[in-house]
């Protein structure tokens, strides 16, 4: 039992929790967007990975590391663009093409980092961003090292949060999105066009989603390697249920998951004759009982998925 | 009088279809312009042109002098033209004031203001007298609640002439007549108004003009003081329509009896200790406000649940299980009150839905397999039968308007020769035309032999169908009454709960019944 405490009350592991919840934090809120404005994008796994390998490539290349971020903002943009076409004007099916996308943007993501870098028995490697304390505050105990002594990116993630929550509730364009995902008919209506709110609101929410791929490759480790995303787009798909769609929420959300991952990777190391798997699949099960409670009552944006043509009910 | 809006020469055509040809029409200030025409007329294509959500071939449309350019939904609510769709075009998961407000403020601004944004809307609903709760979510409101969201949105664009597409399909009748209060109240403020529609009787007693759209064109207009229902009738179907008239009833036996029934909380409404009963070859016509019990009475009769207390017999024989093949099978055919929610089901092929209810009967399955030749056969003699039109045996029924899914509806039920036919509210959201067609067949079914229970909230309809009529009040039945001594003040009085003379009628006839 002391065990668990001295896990707990440890400043490396709040320190953690916060790290590993970052990319997470950014995807949620990527996911976020994209279902807000009426679209659900799961090509979020795959733009992931093409943001951490774009990133980490640009940087090996010579560019600085917030040349590597913007590259990777780009880079799901772009990806994001190609989803909001299918989806949008031509209303494929969000499922297969989210998928679809998945599967493209992950391999080419492999397919170039394999053109670009040898074959090597140990992986490339930059230098990642460093820790960043924050004058004063990162002096206050305990707490200061946990949420004081990050790397950019991190405080980058949590601004993020701040910024969509105001700009969903407080903003006319963030009205207008929300809108566009509950009834884009009355959005058309109001004399705003619907398509391409979506699609510039699903290209802002993938580019989030290639940041928070770039900050594995950037910040957490310093190199890429082709199955590093591990499920973790999959997750944010579910945090933003988990959230009911609000970027508060989301951020909880994502803490909570990364509390779960940081717990289980110490635990892994004091627990002996227990298989290390079970401990793996601790915030993932953990995930869908809060996953249960939460979603019950959920408000799912009443146009989800749903294409909109113009002139059809 | 100010002119505010033109329209002038419009012409529109979708592919080889001419929606609306050179089509002109005129709105002056403080008017209210009634657009009469039947389903598919061109209205609403001419009103969404107005609105900018399509562009016209031919024609312009100007306001107070200013032509409008084509297409530009946002050109048109700047010039002041406010649009209430018949579908409310809402946002179920956001507020009162989210809905009203979407779209008003520049995209860009960086901060919404709401305080400013409330204060107008407060304003608008206080001076119009559309009462409305701001923070209230719209998934909460009521029908009438949402249709003056619906209004107040347009009202907070700076509307002063405001275009209502069939406002009054989804209300109730009580609050169609709120509904037209309000709206004069506007004109004394003034706007201008176009409504558009097909009931005669809201025509008549809402609007000062009356243009009256006939397959596109425009091939009426009148002072509505000047004109009446018969000439509005006839300009719109084109021919001179008469609803068939009520041959003398020759009751049979006792086919229905409701001994004291109740049911609990169902389909929206209760019902407490209904006792009735219906003939064969009669019709006995239920007439109420909406809410008041009469879906619960339909749903009971139709088998889809039991009552709490009281006892129901078809035919002499008690009924011991409610459940709707048992009903089906005992003979009940039914039009359910809604076409598209319960009559039908949208994605699935005009065969599919005309024989769905009787699809274990050997004329259509055999030994687990469906038989599509016998059912696709029937299908064709039913739309070809009862005039269904735009149907195509393997199109998909959602396809249809709604008259012609009644059509088929109709068909259906009647084509399994039932002894009971429960007629839910079976010619609301219909034409003249098509209610004409309906009200043929319910006299055609009752001719037959059938007992028909007709539930409407239409006097006129009440009146002219059924032989026996009752009110039904907070789900209690009033004494039943001959359609003879029926009147207008009378049923009104009745639906009111005011049931003394009614009984004293009763007394008087009940030998005969």
């Amino acid at each position: 039992m002391s065990v668990l405490f001295d896990i707990l009350g440890s400043v490396g592991m709040w320190e953690a929790v916060l790290r590993i919840a970052t990319p997470l934090i950014l995807g949620t809120l990527g996911v976020l967007l994209c279902e807000r404005v009426g679209v659900l994008n799961l090509g979020i796994e795959g733009i992931m990975a093409f943001g951490a390998m774009i990133g980490w490539l640009t940087v090996y290349s010579g560019g600085d590391l917030w040349t590597g971020m913007l590259a990777a903002a780009l880079g799901g943009a772009a990806f994001g663009f190609l989803h909001a076409l299918l989806t949008v004007p031509l209303g494929l099916s969000q499922h297969v093409t989210g998928l679809g996308i998945t599967l493209f943007a992950s391999s080419f993501a492999y397919y170039v980092f394999r053109l670009s870098v040898p074959t090597a028995s140990s992986p490339p490697t930059i230098d990642p961003f460093q820790p960043l304390s924050v004058p004063v505050l990162s002096d206050i105990p305990f707490l200061g090292p946990v949420l004081f002594n990050q790397t950019a990116p991190t405080y980058l993630a949590l601004a993020f949060v701040v910024l969509i929550a105001w700009g969903l509730y407080r903003t006319p364009l963030g009205l207008a999105v929300r809108m566009a995902g509950e009834n884009p008919h009355a959005l058309d209506a109001q004399g705003i066009d619907p398509i391409w709110l979506r699609i510039g609101t699903i290209m802002a929410g993938s580019a989030l989603m290639g940041m928070g791929g770039a900050f594995l490759t950037l910040s957490a480790f310093n190199s890429f390697f082709p199955t590093m995303i591990q499920g973790r787009g999959w997750i944010c798909v579910a945090l933003v249920v988990f959230a009911s769609w609000r970027p508060g929420r989301a951020l909880l959300g994502a803490l909570l998951f990364a509390l779960f991952d940081a717990f289980q990777l110490r635990l892994q190391t004091v627990v002996d004759g227990v298989p290390y798997q079970l401990f793996l699949m601790m915030p993932y099960v953990l995930s869908i009982v809060a996953l249960i409670i939460m979603a019950r009552r959920a408000r799912v944006p009443q146009a989800l998925m749903q294409p909109y043509r113009r002139g059809e009910r | 009088m100010t002119r505010v809006l033109e329209l002038s020469h419009i012409t529109k055509r979708f592919g080889a279809v001419t929606a609306n040809e050179d089509v002109s029409l005129h709105l002056d200030r403080g008017e209210i312009v009634a657009l009469l025409g039947e389903n598919g007329a061109g209205k609403t294509t001419l009103m969404s042109i107005l609105f900018g959500h399509y562009t016209a071939d031919e024609g312009t449309v100007s306001v107070e002098g200013q032509e409008l350019p084509p297409g530009r939904s946002r050109a048109a609510i700047r010039a002041g033209v406010g649009m209430v769709h018949q579908h409310f075009a809402l946002a179920p998961n956001l507020s009162v004031l989210d809905n009203v407000m979407t779209g008003t403020e520049p995209l860009w601004r960086l901060r919404s203001d709401r305080a400013a944004g409330r204060a107008k809307l407060v304003a608008l609903s206080e001076r119009f007298g559309l009462r409305v709760d701001p923070d209230a979510l719209v998934s909460e409101l009521s029908v009438g609640e949402c249709q003056r969201v619906e209004i107040l949105k347009a009202l907070y664009n700076d509307a002063r002439i405001l275009i209502l597409d069939e406002p009054t399909a989804v209300l109730t009748a009580q609050e169609a007549e709120g509904l037209f209060a309000t709206l004069r109240q506007m004109t004394e403020n003034g706007l201008s108004l176009i409504f558009i529609s097909h009931k005669l009787h809201e025509v008549m007693s809402a609007s000062d003009r009356v243009v009256v759209l006939r397959r596109g064109r425009v091939v009426a207009e009148r002072r509505t003081s000047d004109t009446s229902r018969e000439e509005l009738a006839e300009l719109m179907v084109g021919r001179k329509v008469e609803r068939p008239a009520r041959p003398p009833a020759t009751p049979g036996r006792v086919l229905l009896s409701a001994v004291d029934l109740s049911v609990a909380g169902k389909g929206g409404a209760s019902l407490h200790g209904v006792s009735f009963r219906l003939r064969a070859g009669e019709t006995l016509g239920i007439i109420g406000v909406s809410g008041n019990g009469q879906t619960t009475l339909a749903g009971l009769i139709s088998g889809l649940y039991p009552p709490t207390s009281g006892s129901l017999s078809v035919d002499g024989r008690a009924v011991t299980r409610y459940s709707v093949p048992d009903a089906i099978a005992a003979g009940i055919g039914r039009i359910p009150e809604d076409r598209n929610a319960e009559g039908t089901i949208g994605d699935m092929t005009t065969w599919e839905n005309a024989v769905l209810e009787r699809i274990w009967s050997p004329d259509f399955s055999a030994r687990g397999f469906v038989r599509r030749a016998a059912a696709r056969k029937a299908t064709a003699d039913i739309l070809e039968r009862y005039d269904v039109r735009g149907a195509t045996v393997d199109g998909r029924i959602r396809l249809l308007s709604g008259g012609n899914m009644q059509k088929l509806i109709l068909g259906r039920v009647l084509e399994a020769g039932p002894d009971i036919l429960v007629a839910a509210q079976p010619s609301r959201g219909l034409d003249e035309g098509a209610i004409a067609g309906v009200h043929a067949r319910l006299l055609e079914a009752r001719g037959r032999g059938a007992g028909v229970l007709l539930i409407s909230e239409d006097l006129d309809e009440v009146i002219a169908l059924s032989d026996r009529i009752r009110a039904i009040v907070n789900g209690r039945l009033s004494p039943a009454i001959p359609a003879e001594r029926a009147n207008a003040q009378l049923l009104g009085l009745m639906m009111a709960g005011d049931w003394t003379a009614a009984e004293r009628i009763e007394a008087e006839t009940h030998d005969a019944l």
